[in-house]
C-alpha cells in the first residue's frame, strides 16, 4: 500500500484554479520531488496534504489517514518543514525541540533522549542553549529538519527546505537531510525549483501551471530526451529557425527571452555543421548534456527561470526578519 | 480533545518570552508607575487642591484595571506575531485541536495579567492604602475574573487580524478608550451624558470598579459607584461571551 496517494486534486481561489487534477502515488522510504516554477501549485499540494488547506475536490490519503476527514491522524504521522522558517527567536534550540515534543505528546524520557541525538544529528549540539535569534540561516534551517523529524513522523515534507541559502549553505542542508533519511528511513516529500536538488529524489514529478506533466526518476526523465541540447545566439533568430530546418534538417525552438535551442544526439558532431551550414550570423554556442533543467525546458517550452524572473519573494524574504 | 502536556507548553513558552523581552518587562513595570506617580501627583493638586493623597489613591485600582487591560491585549497580540513570523503554523500542524490552543494562550494571557496586577498592589502602602491578607485574596480572585475576560476579548480580536499594522489600530480604537471610560481616571457621574453612557457598556468599569470596592477605604470621597454583584455579572457575563466568541473565531479559520 502505498503511503501516499492523491487522486484528482483540485484547488481553486476564486475561481483561479492553482492545483487543476493532480494524481500521484508515493511508496513507504521513496523520496519523492515536485519540481516546478514559483505558482506552479506546489505548495498549495502540500498544504492540502498537511491538512492547513482543504481541496475544493479530490481525494488525498496519508499512511491510511483520509487528509479531510482524519486531520489529527494525518499530522501525527508527518514532520513537516515550510519554506518560511517558523522557529521561536526567543527560545533556544532545545527549547524549540522541547515545545515540538510536548505538542506532540511524547513522553519526557523519550523526549530528552531523542532532542540529544537530533541535536547531535544536526552537528547544533554545542549550540543547545543558545538562542535561536542569534542562528545564522542555514543553522535555523538544520534545526527545524531536526525538529520535524524528532517525534519519528512516517512521511517528511519539506517544502523548499534550501530557499534563501547560499549555495555552499544548501549543499551543506542537502548532506545532512540524505544523512538524516539513511538515518531514520523516513518517506521525503520534497518540492524545489532548484534543478540539481531534484536529481536526489527517487522520482520526480515534474508540475506546471497546476498538473503533473511528467512523473519519473531523474534518469528516466534525462534519457527520455536522447541526446544534448545546443543553445545558439543568433542575428535573426526567425531565420536562423528557418534556415536550421531547410538546410540542415534540425527542428530547433526558440526560448523565451530570445536564443534558440536544439536537441541533438550528439552536441559535438552537429555544432560543426551549423557553423558551415547557416548564412545567419551565430553570436554564441552552448552544449549541454541532458539536466532536469532541459527536461523542464523540453516538457513545458519554458526554462524554470524564466518564470522565475517576476517571483519576488526570495529577495524579500531574506529581509523579513 | 484537550492536550494538558500542550496546553502547559504553551503557557511555559509564553512566561519564557515575557521574562526575556526586557522592554517589555520595564515597560509594564514603569507604565502603572508614571501613571500613578506622575499623572496621579499632578492632578491630585487639581483635584483636591490642599488635601494629600486621597486622588493617588483613586487611581490605583484604576491603574490595577489599566496593566491588565494592556498585558492581557498585548499577550494576545502573540497570536497575530506568531502568524506573522510562521511560527503558528508550527502549532496547527500539530496533532492537537484548535480548543487545545486556544486554551494554551487564554490560561497564559490570563496568567502573565494576574502576575502583573499582583505586583502592582505592593505600591498599595506607598499611597495610604493597606491592603491585608484578605483583601490580596479577594483581589486575586477578581484580578483573575477580570484578566482571563479581557484576554478571551483580546484572542478574540487577535484571530480576525492578519498584520501588526492592525494593532496600533486596536490600540488606538479599542484600548485606550477602554481605559479612559472606565472610571480608572475620574468616577463615572462626573463624565457628561454620552461619555458616561459609554462608560455603562464598558466591562472595564465593572472590573475597576470592584477593585474600588476592595481597595479604598470605606466612606471614600472619591470610591465605587455600582454594587459588588452587579460588577462581578457583569464581567463574568463578559468572560463567558468572549471565551465562546474567541473559540467561534479560531475553530472557523
Amino acid at each position: 500500500m502505498p503511503i501516499i496517494e492523491v487522486r484528482d486534486l483540485v484547488k481553486s481561489y476564486n475561481g483561479l484554479e492553482a492545483v487543476r487534477g493532480v494524481s500521484f502515488e508515493i511508496e513507504e522510504g521513496e523520496t519523492f520531488g515536485f519540481l516546478g516554477p514559483n505558482g506552479a501549485g506546489k505548495t498549495t499540494t502540500i498544504s492540502i496534504l498537511c491538512t492547513l488547506l482543504s481541496p475544493t475536490s479530490g481525494t488525498a490519503v496519508v499512511n491510511g489517514y483520509d487528509c479531510m476527514k482524519d486531520p489529527k491522524g494525518v499530522r501525527s504521522s508527518i514532520g513537516l518543514v515550510f519554506q518560511e522558517v517558523t522557529l521561536d527567536n526567543e527560545l533556544t534550540a532545545y527549547e524549540n525541540l522541547k515545545f515540538h515534543c510536548y505538542l506532540y505528546n511524547m513522553q519526557r524520557s523519550v523526549a530528552e533522549k531523542r532532542i540529544d541525538e537530533m541535536l547531535e544529528v544536526v552537528g547544533l549540539g554545542p549550540r543547545r542553549n543558545d538562542f535561536v535569534k542569534g542562528f545564522s540561516g542555514g543553522m535555523k534551517r538544520r534545526l527545524e529538519i531536526a525538529r520535524g523529524l524528532l517525534h519519528r513522523p512516517k512521511v517528511l515534507f519539506l517544502d523548499e527546505p534550501t530557499l534563501g541559502l547560499d549555495p555552499q549553505t544548501r549543499s551543506h542542508v542537502w548532506h545532512f537531510i540524505e544523512e538524516l533519511k539513511k538515518r531514520e528511513g523516513s518517506t521525503v516529500f520534497m518540492t524545489t525549483h532548484y534543478m540539481d536538488e531534484a536529481e536526489i529524489c527517487d522520482r520526480i514529478a515534474i508540475i506546471d501551471r497546476g498538473r503533473i506533466i511528467d512523473c519519473r526518476s531523474p534518469e528516466e526523465l534525462k534519457s527520455s530526451l536522447r541526446g544534448d541540447t545546443v543553445y545558439l545566439e543568433t542575428d535573426d533568430d526567425q531565420a536562423a529557425l528557418k534556415e536550421l530546418s531547410e538546410k540542415l534538417g534540425l527542428e530547433a525552438r526558440r526560448i523565451e527571452g530570445g536564443g534558440l535551442a536544439l536537441i541533438v544526439e550528439s552536441g559535438e558532431k552537429v555544432i560543426p555543421r551549423i557553423f558551415s551550414g547557416l548564412s545567419t550570423g551565430v553570436r554564441s554556442v552552448n552544449l549541454k548534456r541532458p539536466s532536469l533543467d532541459d527536461v523542464f525546458l523540453h516538457l513545458t517550452g519554458r526554462e524554470i527561470r524564466d518564470v522565475e524572473g517576476s517571483g519576488t519573494d526570495r529577495p524579500v524574504r531574506g529581509f523579513r526578519r | 480533545m484537550i492536550s494538558f502536556r500542550a496546553v502547559y507548553v504553551i503557557v511555559l513558552r509564553e512566561f519564557k518570552r515575557f521574562f526575556r523581552q526586557r522592554g517589555r518587562l520595564l515597560t509594564t513595570i514603569a507604565r502603572p508607575l508614571l501613571w500613578l506617580f506622575i499623572v496621579g501627583s499632578g492632578l491630585t493638586k487639581i483635584v483636591e487642591p490642599g488635601s494629600k493623597g486621597s486622588y493617588m489613591q483613586f487611581l490605583l485600582p484604576g491603574v490595577v484595571g489599566m496593566t491588565i487591560l494592556f498585558s492581557s491585549i498585548f499577550s494576545t497580540i502573540s497570536v497575530v506575531w506568531d502568524r506573522e513570523f510562521g511560527f503558528l503554523r508550527e502549532m496547527l500542524v500539530a496533532p492537537v485541536s484548535r480548543v487545545t490552543i486556544v486554551i494554551g494562550k487564554l490560561l497564559s494571557g490570563t496568567s502573565l495579567s494576574i502576575f502583573q496586577g499582583m505586583a502592582l498592589l505592593v505600591v498599595a502602602p506607598l499611597v495610604g492604602l493597606s491592603v491585608g491578607a484578605v483583601k490580596l485574596v479577594v483581589m486575586f480572585f477578581l484580578i483573575a475574573l477580570v484578566s482571563f475576560s479581557l484576554t478571551a476579548f483580546g484572542l478574540f480580536i487577535a484571530a480576525r487580524l492578519t498584520s501588526l499594522e492592525g494593532f496600533n489600530v486596536i490600540m488606538n480604537f479599542i484600548v485606550l478608550p477602554m481605559f479612559f471610560l472606565s472610571g480608572a481616571l475620574y468616577p463615572v457621574e462626573a463624565l457628561p451624558g454620552p461619555l458616561r453612557w459609554l462608560t455603562y457598556i464598558n466591562p472595564l468599569s465593572y472590573g475597576v470598579d470592584s477593585f474600588k470596592h476592595v481597595l479604598l477605604p470605606e466612606g471614600a470621597r472619591l470610591g465605587a459607584e455600582f454594587s459588588m454583584t452587579l460588577d462581578v455579572a457583569v464581567v463574568c457575563a463578559f468572560a463567558v461571551v468572549m471565551t465562546l466568541l474567541s473559540a467561534w473565531a479560531f475553530e472557523r479559520r
